[in-house]
């Protein structure tokens, strides 16, 4: 399925004299981590089948910061978001879609203040608006009926109000959208925030990942889905560490979705 | 000798009102330490934030049995004041029930206050019990222990206190008024659905007696309220003021979004000017580099989170919510604000000590109070900041400890500082070449 991909560079279409409708900001996570490239891949199908003219930045992408920033190193922060803010503003990019949340969270409300101005959505909102203009289709096949629970990540949800898209998604799949006990703004952690992910927790007397997974558990899911490569990356070791990965799968929203079309 | 009584109440009054103000006064300084921060944008949604969030009450009612009862105590409080201005009145110029006059709508307001007085003392006992019998866990966490676990309940037995009085002084004054032919100045006014009920102990005892007991309540009660508003300095209490300011100057911002220092802005963009001299010495500007980056102390915080410390009434709802103090890490936001709150108070008293000026303790917010195992702890996960019915965010005072330990200590955790290398040398957290970033298209 892969050579079929069409992924365009920004370079690319700078030399063919084209303005692509969106980049495609892919992340770190999305280009490197092995569960999260599956993720990458199945956005890609999505906007391919819908013919979305889209780019990425590709190796002239880097990292926005994030995790150096939630750490404290503003600095370090800094540094990365005004080489970015070059290399977007020098392609006059306009918006930006992504499927990380901290991604998403960073260009949309700190690169503003350092000269990077552009309309940021998170893919869930992409893929929504894609399907309420009809230039995508899906019918849930596989999915109806199945118990899908959602899990807010903290930055798309707490910090920028996104709890809609993802659940408008799910119900387009005929799947049934069960809500965890703490769910939207009452969300719990993944526990790979504010830079979490690169390192050991704190002692304690118990992992956040598992408390979480229990919380998606209780609901009795068939499928785990998620927004966010980091908490998909949690919740599938929870699953693990619940022993339940034969009957339990996390997905994140994109892969649903190009599961449903089978693409 | 008929005024003596009169010109103690305004003793009573002037001492109670001018420790308070002294008090205020101080308080104010104390969060004037903090570094300057503008928050007088956007006026409207400011205006709304605070009708909403402190008058309304909107962020409490998430947790409906402790919202509503609040909301109980909250109206009971406010309303009640409103007798507090007949009792200055009588007080001040020895009148009795100064606006009787008012007639059915008196009746109607003592009525209500009755009502409420007797809602807040139900609201009140379950509070107790929830705190003492019931043992909500968050209540019982390790953060809150001493003094702030005894202040909470020396504020409900302070509000027992005040609202019985109230019912006393009430009922006393309704067994004068029905003595047939009347009782020097007890004159018929007011209606008391709930002091009815009391009034009938009295019933037996000499018109004399119980004369002096309605006086004995209604000082009581001035008095209690008098020390009680003066307790609010030393205790969690100050919310029921601070929580107004401190609503209207939350950040606005969405959460997600956290500030980007200016003073790093002006260094990094001059690294990155093709055009700068490199061995021009920095320019002197308003943003110019502060000596610190990030808060190792209160003087290092901005005005705003030191009001947030002020304000925090130790509810411990962040804490409970909080993931990394749910799977049992030392991070307690909670502990966060009463640490900064006692280090401000720490402060302060320095000051006031050395004639004005803070003379150097060797202590600092950071390790003394808060330590660096506990600021790793945090995800940033904003659940403290969503779940605080007052609108304050420990995570702001967390994020900028951790600037100071990276910025200016180097003191990360090993793999974050390898995490820092990653992005430094390869643009991304992780140690692989940005060559290699759309590999993933090709791959199967």
């Amino acid at each position: 399925m892969s050579e079929s991909l069409i992924v365009p560079t920004m370079a690319e279409m700078l030399a063919q004299g084209k303005q692509p409708e969106v980049l495609f900001w892919v992340g770190c996570a999305g280009s490197f981590d092995d569960r999260a490239k599956k993720i990458t891949k199945a956005f890609v199908q999505i906007l391919n089948r819908a013919n979305v003219s889209f780019a990425v930045l590709g190796t002239e992408e880097s990292c926005t910061g994030d995790p150096a920033k939630r750490a404290g190193n503003e600095f370090l922060f800094q540094m990365q978001a005004m080489m970015n803010i070059e290399v977007l503003n020098a392609y006059e990019a306009k918006k930006i879609v992504t499927a990380c949340p901290h991604c998403f969270n960073t260009l949309k409300n700190e690169y503003p203040e350092l000269g990077g101005h552009y309309e940021v959505v998170h893919h869930t909102e992409f893929l929504k608006s894609l399907l309420d203009s009809g230039r995508l289709t899906i019918e849930g096949g596989q999915f109806k009926g199945k118990r899908i629970a959602f899990h807010d990540p903290c930055y798309l949800g707490r910090a920028n109000n996104v709890y809609e898209a993802p659940r408008d998604l799910i119900q387009k799949l005929d799947a049934e959208l069960v809500e965890m006990k703490r769910s939207k703004a009452n969300g719990l952690c993944c526990g790979a925030g504010g830079a979490q992910m690169f390192k050991d927790a704190e002692p304690g007397n118990k992992e956040i990942n598992v408390e979480r997974t229990e919380d998606a558990l209780e609901t009795k899911p068939h499928i785990i889905a998620a927004g966010c490569p980091f908490c998909n990356t949690m919740l599938t070791d929870g699953v693990k560490n619940k022993e339940r990965e034969g009957d339990v799968k996390v997905m994140d929203i994109a892969e649903l979705i190009a599961n449903a079309q089978d693409i | 000798m008929t005024y003596l009584s009169n010109v103690l109440f305004a003793i009573v009054l002037i001492i109670g009102f001018g420790y308070f103000y002294l008090n205020i006064k101080k308080i104010i300084r104390n969060i004037n330490l903090g570094i300057a921060v503008n928050r007088t944008d956007n006026a409207k949604a400011r205006w709304r934030n605070m009708a909403m969030i402190a008058l309304g009450q909107s962020k409490m009612v998430k947790r409906p049995v402790a919202g509503i009862l609040h909301i109980i105590v909250y109206v009971g409080f406010i309303i009640i004041n409103i007798e507090l201005l007949e009792i200055i009145i009588d007080g001040l110029f020895g009148t009795h029930r100064i606006f009787a006059p008012i007639g059915v709508i008196y009746d109607v307001l003592i009525g209500s206050f009755e009502i409420l007085a007797l809602l807040v003392l139900v609201a009140v006992s379950v509070f107790w019990i929830r705190r003492n019998i019931v043992k909500l866990k968050r209540f019982f966490n390790p953060d809150l222990k001493g003094f702030p676990k005894s202040d909470a309940n020396y504020i409900l037995y302070f509000e027992m206190f005040l609202m019985t009085l109230f019912l006393l002084m009430n009922a006393s004054d309704l067994h004068l008024q029905n003595i047939p032919g009347g009782f020097s100045h007890f004159i018929k006014a007011g209606s008391f659905p709930v002091s009815q009920f009391i009034a009938p102990a009295f019933n037996g005892m000499s018109n004399e007696l119980v004369m002096l007991l309605n006086e004995g309540f209604w000082w009581l009660h001035i008095v209690g309220i008098l020390v009680f508003m003066n307790y609010l300095y030393f205790s969690k209490h100050l919310h029921i003021l601070l929580a107004f300011p401190n609503t209207y100057f939350a950040n606005l911002n969405p959460q997600g979004q956290f500030d980007n220092l200016a003073s790093v802005t002006a260094e990094v963009k001059l690294m990155m000017d093709p055009n700068a001299d490199p061995f021009a010495a920095a320019p002197v500007s308003e943003n110019a580099t502060p000596s610190k980056f990030g808060a190792s102390d209160i003087q290092d915080l901005n005005w705003v989170q030191l009001l947030n410390a002020y304000t925090c009434t130790e509810c411990g709802r962040c804490t409970s919510s909080c993931p990394a103090n749910q799977t049992g890490k030392l991070l307690s936001p909670r502990k966060i604000m009463m640490d900064t709150r006692d280090r401000i108070e720490e402060v302060g008293r320095n000051i006031d000590a050395n004639k004005g000026v803070f003379i150097p303790d060797n202590k600092t917010l950071l390790n003394d109070y808060i330590t660096p195992e506990e600021l790793w702890a945090c995800t940033s996960c904003n659940a403290c900041v969503e779940e605080c019915p007052v609108n304050i965010s420990p995570l702001s005072i967390i994020m900028d400890m951790r600037r100071y330990l990276v910025m200016e200590k180097s003191a990360a955790p090993m793999p974050i500082n390898a995490m820092m290398t990653n992005i430094e040398n390869n643009g991304a957290p992780w140690q692989y070449s940005q060559q290699d970033r759309l590999n993933w298209k090709n791959e199967n």
